[in-house]
C-alpha cells in the first residue's frame, strides 16, 4: 500500500463570470422570446392571406353576410351566422356559469370549513383538465336528450306563450341540439376557469378589511357585498372575461350539440352554428385554392380578432392592482 | 464480462432483426390518403394484401378534399375521393380516375310503431320534408302512401351531415335529380345550404339525433345503418317501384351504370332499372398519369394492390356492405391503366397482372 499525499487544489487566477457563455444564454432566451412573437405574426398573417380572397371577392359584407354556400358554382360565403352564434353561445353560456361560480368561490373562501377547502379546489381544478371531447360526447348523449325531454318537450309550450319573451322558446326543432345544449355543455366548461380565478382574487382581500367589518357587526353577505365585491370587481371582471376567451374558440364540444345549421337562431331551442365548428366541419374536404377553404380561413382570422380582444381585455382587467 | 462486449452483445441483439429482415424485405409499401368512406374496406383489403400481394398499403382517411390535395401535389401514391372529378378537372390536374366500389344511401327513421323497410315514400314527398315544407308524419300525402301502418303524429324533424362528406354529395346529387327547385336552390355537393334541420357529425352523429328524436329523419350510409340495424325505409325508384334498400337493389344499380364513360365515374344516381336503389355511388382512386420517376414504382405497386383486391377482395367488400364491382369493369380499368398512365420515357407502367 503505498502512500498517497493530499494535494490541495492549485490556486488561479479566478474565473470571470463567463463573458461568452452569459451572451449565449442571453441571445437563446431572447431568441426564445421573440420566436413567441414571430410566430404569433406568422399565424395571423398566414390566417389573413389565407381568407384574402375570400375578403376581396365579398368585402366587408363578409363580416355580416348570412348566407354560407359552398356548393361549386354558386358559392357565397358570409361569417354574419357563425359570428353570431360564437358570440350568444358564449355570452350565454357566461349568464348560466358566472352565478353557480360565484357561488363556488363564495362557499370556499368564506363559508367551506378548512378540510373541505383542498379537495373541493383541487376537484374544481380537475374539471378544468377534463378534455373538451368528453364534455362533446356527454354533451350529446345526456345534456342533449335532457334538453329535448324534460325541458322542450315538457315546459315548451308553456314558455312560448309567456308574453314578450315567448319567443325566446319557440321552435320547430325538436332535435334537442340547440343554442340551448351549446351554452349549457360551455357553461359548464367554463365554470373551473371563472370560479379558480374568482376564489384567488376573493383570497387576495386584505383580512384586515374583512376583519374591520365584521367587527362593525356586518354580516359574511354584508361583507361580500360591501367589501370583497367591490374590492375585487374589476378582476372577478377578467376573469369571466378568461372564461368567455374559452367558450369563444371552443369547438368539438360545441359542434356535438349545437346542430350546425347556418341559420340564425331567434329561440333558445333553434340550432346554429360557431365559427369553429364551421372550420371543423369543412375544412378537410376543401379544396386547396378554393373559394371556401379561402372563406374558411377567412372566419378563422375574424375568430382570432375577436379572441384577441376578449384576452387583451382580460389582461388589462386583471393586471397587478398594486404598483 | 466487461462493459464494452456487453455493449456489443446488446448492439448485436438489436441489429439482429435488422440483419435477418433481408429476407423478407422485398414487400413494397404505398401510401395513399383521402376518403373514409371507404376506409374500412381499404384496410380490409390491407391487410389481406400484405401476405397475398406483398405489399404494405399505408391508407390515411383525411377525406376526399385532403385526398384530392395531396395526390395533387403528388405527396402520396394515390388519392381516394367519393365525390369523382370531372374530366377537365382530371386532365388539368394530371390524375387518372377508377371506380373501386359501390357505396349507398338510405334513409332512416324514427316513429314510434314503424318496422325496418316498412315506411314508403316518394321523390316528392321527400323533396317536400328536406325542403321543411312538410311539418308532420301524418300528412294526408304520407298517410295515403301507407295505409297499412299506423303512422304517429309528430313533427318531423330533418337530421343531416353537418361535416363535408361523400355521403352528402350522394344525398344532395339525389335531391337534385329528382327536384328542380333543389337543383337551382340548394344544389349539390359535399356540404351544401340546408333549407331545414339540424347537422349532426358524421354518421354515428346522425344516426344518434335520429334515435333520440321521435319524428326525425336523416340520410346515414347503407352500411353504417346495416350494422347499427337503424330503421330504413322505402324509396319510389325512377321505374315507378317501391324499392328496398337491400342487396339486390344496389347490385342492380351497379349493373345498369355505364362504366366506359372517359372519367370513369358515370352517373349512377336515380337510374331507370325496374328495381334499382335510386341512391348509389361509386368511391374513386385517382393516380398520377405522368408519375415523376422516383413515384412510378410507387404507381405500378397501387395498380397491383388493386389489382389483387378486384381478383381476391370483392367477398370482403360484400362483408363490409359494399358493392363490388363485375369482373368486366375490373378488366375495363385494367386497360384503361395501361392506357393512361405513363412512366417519364412514355412507357406504359401497367403491363398485366403478372408482371
Amino acid at each position: 500500500m503505498s502512500v498517497t499525499t493530499i494535494q490541495a487544489p492549485p490556486v488561479g487566477a479566478r474565473r470571470k463570470p463567463g463573458e461568452l457563455g452569459d451572451k449565449i444564454f442571453q441571445a437563446m432566451c431572447m431568441g426564445a422570446g421573440g420566436f413567441v412573437l414571430i410566430l404569433l405574426g406568422a399565424i395571423i398573417v398566414t390566417l389573413f392571406l389565407g381568407g384574402l380572397p375570400a375578403f376581396e371577392r365579398f368585402g366587408a359584407e363578409f363580416i355580416w353576410g348570412t348566407v354560407w354556400d359552398p356548393v361549386e358554382g354558386q358559392e357565397e360565403f358570409g361569417a354574419g351566422v357563425s359570428i353570431l352564434g360564437t358570440l350568444t353561445s358564449s355570452v350565454l353560456a357566461i349568464i348560466f356559469a358566472v352565478p353557480v361560480a360565484f357561488g363556488i368561490a363564495f362557499f370556499l373562501t368564506e363559508l367551506s370549513p378548512q378540510w373541505l377547502k383542498r379537495p373541493l379546489g383541487t376537484a374544481i381544478e380537475l374539471l378544468a383538465a377534463v378534455p373538451s371531447i368528453i364534455y362533446g360526447m356527454w354533451g350529446l348523449f345526456i345534456v342533449v336528450p335532457f334538453v329535448q325531454m324534460n325541458i322542450q318537450f315538457a315546459f315548451g309550450d308553456q314558455l312560448a306563450a309567456i308574453p314578450l319573451i315567448g319567443f325566446l322558446f319557440e321552435s320547430t326543432n325538436f332535435a334537442g341540439t340547440s343554442l340551448f345544449s351549446a351554452s349549457i355543455v360551455l357553461a359548464i366548461m367554463i365554470l373551473p376557469f371563472i370560479a379558480a380565478t374568482m376564489r384567488d382574487v376573493f383570497d387576495q382581500v386584505p383580512p384586515v378589511y374583512k376583519e374591520s367589518a365584521y367587527g362593525l357587526g356586518a354580516t359574511r353577505w354584508e361583507v361580500m357585498t360591501g367589501v370583497v365585491i367591490p374590492y375585487t370587481r374589476i378582476s372577478v371582471v377578467g376573469g369571466i372575461m378568461l372564461g368567455l376567451g374559452r367558450a369563444l374558440g371552443e369547438t368539438m364540444a360545441v359542434t356535438f350539440v349545437i346542430g350546425n345549421a347556418n341559420r340564425i337562431a331567434t329561440s333558445l331551442f333553434d340550432s346554429t352554428t360557431t365559427i369553429a365548428s364551421v372550420i371543423a366541419m369543412e375544412f378537410p374536404e376543401s379544396l386547396s385554392g378554393s373559394l371556401q377553404q379561402s372563406a374558411l380561413f377567412a372566419i378563422g382570422f375574424l375568430l382570432f380578432v375577436i379572441s384577441f380582444f376578449v384576452l387583451a381585455l382580460s389582461r388589462y382587467l386583471l393586471r397587478p392592482r398594486l404598483k | 464480462m466487461n462493459r464494452r462486449s456487453l455493449l456489443a452483445l446488446s448492439a448485436s441483439a438489436i441489429a439482429a432483426p435488422a440483419i435477418l429482415r433481408p429476407a423478407f424485405a422485398q414487400q413494397a409499401t404505398i401510401t395513399g390518403a383521402g376518403a373514409s368512406f371507404p376506409r374500412p374496406v381499404y384496410d380490409r383489403w390491407a391487410a389481406a394484401a400484405r401476405e397475398g400481394a406483398n405489399i404494405a398499403l399505408n391508407y390515411q382517411s383525411i377525406g376526399s378534399g385532403g385526398g384530392i390535395n395531396q395526390i395533387t401535389a403528388r405527396t402520396v401514391d394515390f388519392g381516394a375521393t367519393d365525390a369523382p372529378l370531372t374530366t377537365a378537372q382530371l386532365t388539368e390536374r394530371n390524375l387518372f380516375q377508377f371506380p373501386t366500389v359501390m357505396g349507398s344511401v338510405v334513409l332512416t327513421v324514427n316513429l314510434p310503431g314503424v318496422q325496418n323497410h316498412q315506411l314508403r315514400l316518394t321523390p316528392e314527398i321527400i323533396t317536400e320534408i328536406f325542403f321543411g315544407r312538410l311539418n308532420r308524419w301524418n300528412d294526408p300525402r304520407i298517410v295515403e302512401l301507407n295505409r297499412d301502418i299506423r303512422i304517429p303524429n309528430i313533427p318531423v324533424s330533418v337530421g343531416y351531415r353537418a361535416d363535408a362528406s361523400g355521403t352528402t354529395w350522394a344525398w344532395t346529387n339525389y335531391l337534385a335529380r329528382i327536384s328542380e327547385e333543389w337543383r337551382t336552390g340548394p344544389g349539390s355537393g359535399t356540404s351544401v345550404r340546408w333549407p331545414a334541420g339540424n347537422g349532426a357529425r358524421g354518421n354515428e352523429g346522425v344516426s344518434n339525433l335520429v334515435r333520440n328524436t321521435p319524428g326525425a329523419i336523416g340520410y346515414v350510409e347503407n352500411a353504417y345503418a346495416v350494422v347499427n340495424r337503424l330503421i330504413t325505409t322505402q324509396i319510389r325508384n325512377k321505374a315507378g317501384n317501391f324499392v328496398r334498400p337491400v342487396n339486390e337493389s344496389f347490385v342492380a344499380a351497379a349493373g345498369t351504370a355505364d362504366w366506359t364513360v372517359e372519367n370513369m365515374a358515370p352517373d349512377t344516381i336515380d337510374l331507370a332499372g325496374a328495381n334499382v336503389w335510386p341512391i348509389t355511388v361509386g368511391t374513386y382512386i385517382l393516380l398520377p398519369t405522368n408519375p415523376v420517376a422516383d413515384r412510378v414504382e410507387g404507381s405500378r405497386n397501387s395498380m397491383r394492390f388493386f389489382d389483387w383486391a378486384f381478383r381476391n377482395g370483392s367477398q370482403a367488400a360484400s362483408a363490409l356492405e359494399y358493392i363490388p364491382l363485375s369482373s368486366q369493369t375490373h378488366d375495363l380499368i385494367r386497360t384503361r391503366w395501361g392506357q393512361a398512365i405513363k412512366d417519364p420515357q412514355g412507357r406504359a407502367i401497367w403491363t398485366g397482372s403478372n408482371a
